[in-house]
């Protein structure tokens, strides 16, 4: 047995009876949600590559004083808070990144050996709460980039699909189910009430609730797939943005 | 006959270690089997605390290779038998003797959450739709589980400031029982530290009852919090309408 | 007084944490005195929480028709007339008012369409009448009913066990037990005692019951002089688990068999056809745990030695929504899809009709301040209780025990406590430490399983009950002989000896009464005496106490008065 107590119980920082390989679970997220990281803090200060005609960069959307007139860096970093506060303060990432990037807990039944805890009850993490502002402002995105997917439809020629519109079209589907998927917004449609057969509107309520309950159950399937459609549908505008590819065409 | 061994905690709060012993392997033998089996031929005075042995009662809650299992529905075959199988006490709760240990923490807790309050005059009809929801709340057998591998309590000791996984639990299926008339948001953010949990979901990943913890319960009392206490618009909207209807 | 020992001072001790302890502590509480619960088990364990079909109530959500009157006459029936019939009758008026209290407690029953409780068919029932919540309706129950005793302010005594109940001349002035986790001793005064310790089921090998079975407080009203009723009349219970080994006897609901489960034999016969065609698989408890037992010995049993019970033709959705924790329970434990294929079942012990022999008004026993209620008190099942009875008798009369303890104790002082009395429980207690090595109390306990299995089991006969009287005179003089290792702390070998002693009283009882019924009925199958006797419908057996041993009596059946009678002649 590992270090232990009186009673013989394992303190410390990884110490746990468990045999299975626990911090295997936390390696995907580390590497892949790395690698977002990255790649996103390097597209959103290279400030180009972000537009050929009819597509935008998700990253970029709403595109905002491209021209540089008044804002010197590059647009992105103008908008991208919006989609990251709403990703950060997501009771899912939450998950993820407490477990494996401040390993609080590493993995369940695993130690910590770590004395102070806060969780969200100060600050920062008590910003957590205020997740429901992020969505409203998630809200505009997709409504944005649901104007950008389908402006995507519409090339220099004319009407048409290329390989770059059904990435973008795909890319605003999931990012749709991840918003609408959200767990504040399945309280605010319905949870929030206690008797959905005597309130005001309550059945539509508690169709809504249903509905969003059914997405929501999936809500870290729609953050991953969100997330890396989101990356890819940038990393394809980039390259087809700075020649390294030809967009085909479909129609 | 293959056999098995156990590596069972023995101790008390003296201090102990864990001892092995081997168990006769009996088709579809559970964990509680091959523990009341050294029990009955090995070591009659091995502590441990169990009921139905149906899954249905939550007394024989331990850790089966540092797992928090139910013993009763933790299936020999299922684990890696050809190695010792450690079972040891929870490890959130003061130990008492071998696999049994002190859970009374946890009944002080819930003696603070204000009972089921009919709303006055309720006519005592419930539509089904909104009995499901509080139903799978319900059906929580208090093991303790959640409790005992809730790091919050497990790791940081928070027992003065946090209620725990069970009793947002409970406290959840009071606040959306749909006759109930109490609220409990103001003693879920004061009392019982609900901002202490920050939903890394062990509660649920452990739960025997398979009731989704955090996503059904935590999450929404932490929105429900949200609006009393930290959404202004909400808070707003609430002070202009208790103004209307005192 | 004596000032050796922890001692607490209470109006009303209730023993047992089921569902008949809480609602007596509840009902107790509203007197305004002094309530104390002790139980063997934590808070909220008890085996109430296995009890899955339902509760029986004459609500009239589902079937109209219903009343308490066609109540009354299905647990008459059902019990083959040796009931007590005004417990029959309060049972059946009183359940609805029981239900709806749970509800207002917070307790959430499955709805019907306008949102009223849903009720559900079950065995011996005329009309739909179980209030549920899928199959785990006595979890419900207990939650809350624990709830609410928690927030009216009860003392709970947990992990505790009484080993003696201490009287004051006649009447109860308190108990003597010790605490499970640290072994020590301690002393509850109290002006009225109520017992609600269910059942007896450990005393046989294959049972659906939990360790805390062990027919505690029936052995301790009986040492205390009070007389035990019915008692040669055990459920066993038609469909427990066969396989594997370590689930032998674990309940399978009878709401597999309400939902519309069919038994079959390993020549995939319906065998329930030949025993009652038209009832078939919904017949009474008893009848079909004869009938499987019948199968099984003429050779026609199923691998494990049980009979087959399947539901796999009802829609898999359906049965999974209907019987969550089976459709689990086999998965998990048995490897079995039930929505697939069939579940191997059989008879397993399950519930004792008798007890404590209670006035059916008070619960109160032949010894004043000491009620009972629950399984552990008889009359209201008689020879056979109905599926779904149970539940409802436990808030029923564990109400009516707790308002006449309660209202007892208001008025009476609190008697004295003896002190060599205190010192003699204390010595019997650790005799077995301070022998130096002895009888192995787990191994007595098996030899008593095996005893009352093969011997007092589902078919009796003469010779084999008296053979059992002479083996459980040699288990006693054994179990005088053991000798546990170990400390006082938290030693379930040490606990086991003294809970030993309760099921080698009760397990006598038993076998002496069903030695005396040569007649069966109900539960009770003498194979050397098969029929039905007009002239036994008008005795229950009693047992009692005298000097050290054990005497039995008949009693008369009481007269039902005109208007009963009246009802149960009416053709339903």
């Amino acid at each position: 047995m590992a270090d232990s107590d009186a009673a013989g119980i394992p303190r410390g920082f990884g110490k746990t009876e468990r045999e299975d390989a626990w911090w295997i679970e936390n390696l995907p997220f580390i590497i892949v949600l790395g690698a977002f990281a990255i790649y996103t803090t390097w597209r959103a200060f290279e400030g180009k590559f972000y537009w050929t005609d009819p597509y935008l960069s998700p990253f970029y959307s709403p595109l905002i004083d491209p021209e540089h007139h008044w804002w010197p860096f590059s647009p992105a970093i103008l908008i991208l808070g919006g989609p990251l506060g709403f990703r950060l303060t997501c009771y899912y990432y939450r998950k993820a990144y407490y477990r494996a990037f401040l390993l609080d807990p590493p993995s369940c039944a695993v130690g910590e050996g770590r004395k102070h805890y806060h969780g969200e009850t100060s600050f920062p993490f008590i910003l957590q709460n205020v997740h429901r502002y992020f969505f409203y402002i998630a809200v505009i995105f997709v409504a944005f980039l649901w104007y950008d997917a389908i402006r995507a439809f519409f090339f220099p020629q004319g009407f048409g699909v290329g390989v770059g519109t059904l990435v973008m079209l795909l890319n605003i589907v999931l990012l749709s189910i991840y918003t609408f998927s959200c767990h504040s917004l399945r309280h605010l449609a319905g949870g929030k009430l206690d008797c959905f057969s005597c309130s005001t509107f309550g059945p539509v309520r508690h169709t809504a609730w249903r509905g969003i309950t059914r997405l929501n159950e999936n809500h870290m399937f729609w953050a991953w797939a969100s997330m890396i459609s989101v990356g890819l549908t940038d990393l394809y505008i980039r390259l087809v943005a700075c020649g390294a590819i030809k967009d085909i065409r479909l129609l | 006959m293959a056999e098995v061994t156990l590596r069972i905690f023995r101790g008390d709060q003296k201090g102990g270690q864990h001892v092995d012993y081997k168990v006769p392997l009996v088709p579809g033998m559970v964990v509680l089997d091959a523990v009341h089996s050294v029990q009955g031929h090995q070591a009659p005075d091995l502590a441990v605390r169990w009921n139905c042995k149906a899954g249905k009662c939550g007394s024989c809650s331990a850790e089966v290779n540092g797992k928090p299992r139910l013993m009763c529905k933790t299936r020999m075959d299922a684990l890696p038998t050809d190695r010792p199988i450690i079972v040891s006490p929870m490890k959130s709760f003061p130990l008492i003797k071998d696999l049994a240990t002190d859970v009374s923490w946890n009944y002080k807790v819930n003696k603070m959450i204000p009972p089921f309050q009919p709303r006055p005059g309720v006519e005592w009809k419930m539509d089904q739709r909104d009995v499901d929801r509080v139903q799978e709340f319900r059906k929580c057998i208090e093991c303790f589980l959640c409790q005992d591998v809730c790091h919050v309590l497990r790791e940081h000791g928070k027992m003065d400031e946090f209620g725990g996984p069970r009793f947002f639990v409970r406290s959840a299926s009071l606040e959306m029982h749909p006759l109930d008339g109490a609220s409990r948001t103001r003693l879920l953010r004061e009392k019982l530290g609900i901002g202490y949990c920050n939903i890394t979901k062990c509660c649920t990943e452990v739960c025997p009852e398979e009731i989704h913890i955090t996503d059904n319960a935590i999450i929404p009392l932490k929105e429900r919090v949200v609006d009393q206490f930290y959404d202004p618009l909400t808070m707003l909207v609430r002070k202009i309408r208790g103004a209307s209807t005192p | 007084m004596t000032s050796k020992f922890e001692t607490h001072e209470l109006d009303v001790l209730i023993i047992g944490a089921g569902g008949a302890g809480l609602r007596a502590a509840i009902e107790a509480l509203a007197q305004g005195v002094r309530v104390g619960v002790v139980c063997k088990s934590l808070l909220g364990k008890a085996h109430t929480v296995m009890a899955e079909g339902g509760l029986a109530a004459a609500m009239a959500n589902v079937d109209k028709a219903d009343d308490w009157r066609t109540h009354f006459r299905d647990t008459m029936r059902g019990g083959k007339f040796v009931n007590n019939w005004r417990m029959a009758q309060l049972h059946a008026q009183e359940a609805p008012d029981r239900v709806r209290e749970l509800e207002q407690w917070g307790a959430l029953f499955d709805r019907t369409e306008n949102g009223d409780i849903l009720q559900r068919a079950f065995g011996g029932h005329t009309y739909k009448r179980l209030c549920h919540v899928g199959d785990r309706t006595g979890l419900e129950m207990i939650r809350t009913l624990q709830d609410r005793g928690v927030a009216m302010g009860f003392d709970v005594y947990m992990e505790c066990t009484i080993t003696r109940l201490i009287k004051d001349g006649d009447r109860i002035s308190g108990a003597f037990g010790y605490w499970r986790e640290s072994g020590r001793f301690v002393v509850f005064k109290a002006k009225a005692v109520v017992i609600a310790t269910g059942g007896i089921g450990k005393s046989w090998k294959i049972t659906s019951n939990s360790w805390e079975c062990t027919g505690d407080g029936m052995a301790l009203a009986y040492e205390a002089g009070a007389e035990l009723m019915d008692m040669e009349f055990v459920q066993f219970h038609p469909t427990g688990m066969v396989w594997p080994p370590g689930v032998q006897g674990l309940l399978v609901t009878e709401a597999v068999r309400g939902e519309g489960g069919i038994l079959r034999n390993k020549n995939g016969e319906r065998f329930m056809e030949k025993y009652d065609p038209k009832r078939m698989e919904l017949s009474t408890r008893d009848v079909v745990a004869r009938s499987i037992y019948t199968e099984v010995r003429e050779g026609r049993g199923t691998p494990h030695g049980g009979a087959f019970l399947d539901i796999s033709h009802q829609p898999a959705e359906y049965v999974k929504r209907k019987l969550p924790s089976m459709y689990h329970q086999f998965k998990e434990l048995a490897d079995v899809d039930i929505t697939k294929g069939p579940m191997e079942v059989g008879p397993t012990c399950h519930y004792m009709m008798g007890g404590i022999r209670v006035d059916a008004e008070t619960g109160q026993s032949s010894v004043p301040g000491l009620f009972a209620a629950g399984e552990a008190a008889a009359g209201l099942h008689g020879a056979n209780r109905l599926g779904g009875n149970s539940l409802s008798d436990l808030v029923v009369f564990g109400r009516r025990a707790g308002l006449a303890a309660g209202q007892y104790a208001a008025k009476a002082a609190h008697g004295s406590v003896n002190n060599a009395e205190i010192d003699d429980a204390e010595r019997s207690m650790l005799a077995a430490f301070e022998r130096p090595q002895g009888e192995d109390p787990y191994q007595i306990h098996r030899d008593l399983q095996d005893v009352m299995h093969n011997l007092v089991g589902i078919f009796r006969n003469e010779e084999d009950l008296k053979r059992a009287l002479v083996e459980l005179e040699k288990l006693k003089e054994r179990a005088q002989r053991m000798h546990v290792d170990g400390s006082r702390m938290y030693n379930p070998g040490w606990h086991l000896s003294r809970d030993l002693q309760c099921m080698l009283t009760v397990s006598e009882a038993c076998t002496h009464a069903a030695l005396a019924r040569k007649e069966s009925r109900g539960a009770h199958s003498r194979l050397d005496f098969p029929k039905t006797e007009d002239a036994w419908g008008k005795k229950n057996h009693v047992i009692v106490k005298k000097g050290t041993a054990m005497a039995v009596f008949e009693v008369p059946v009481r007269e039902l008065p005109d208007d009963l009678k009246q009802i149960l002649a009416e053709e339903k």
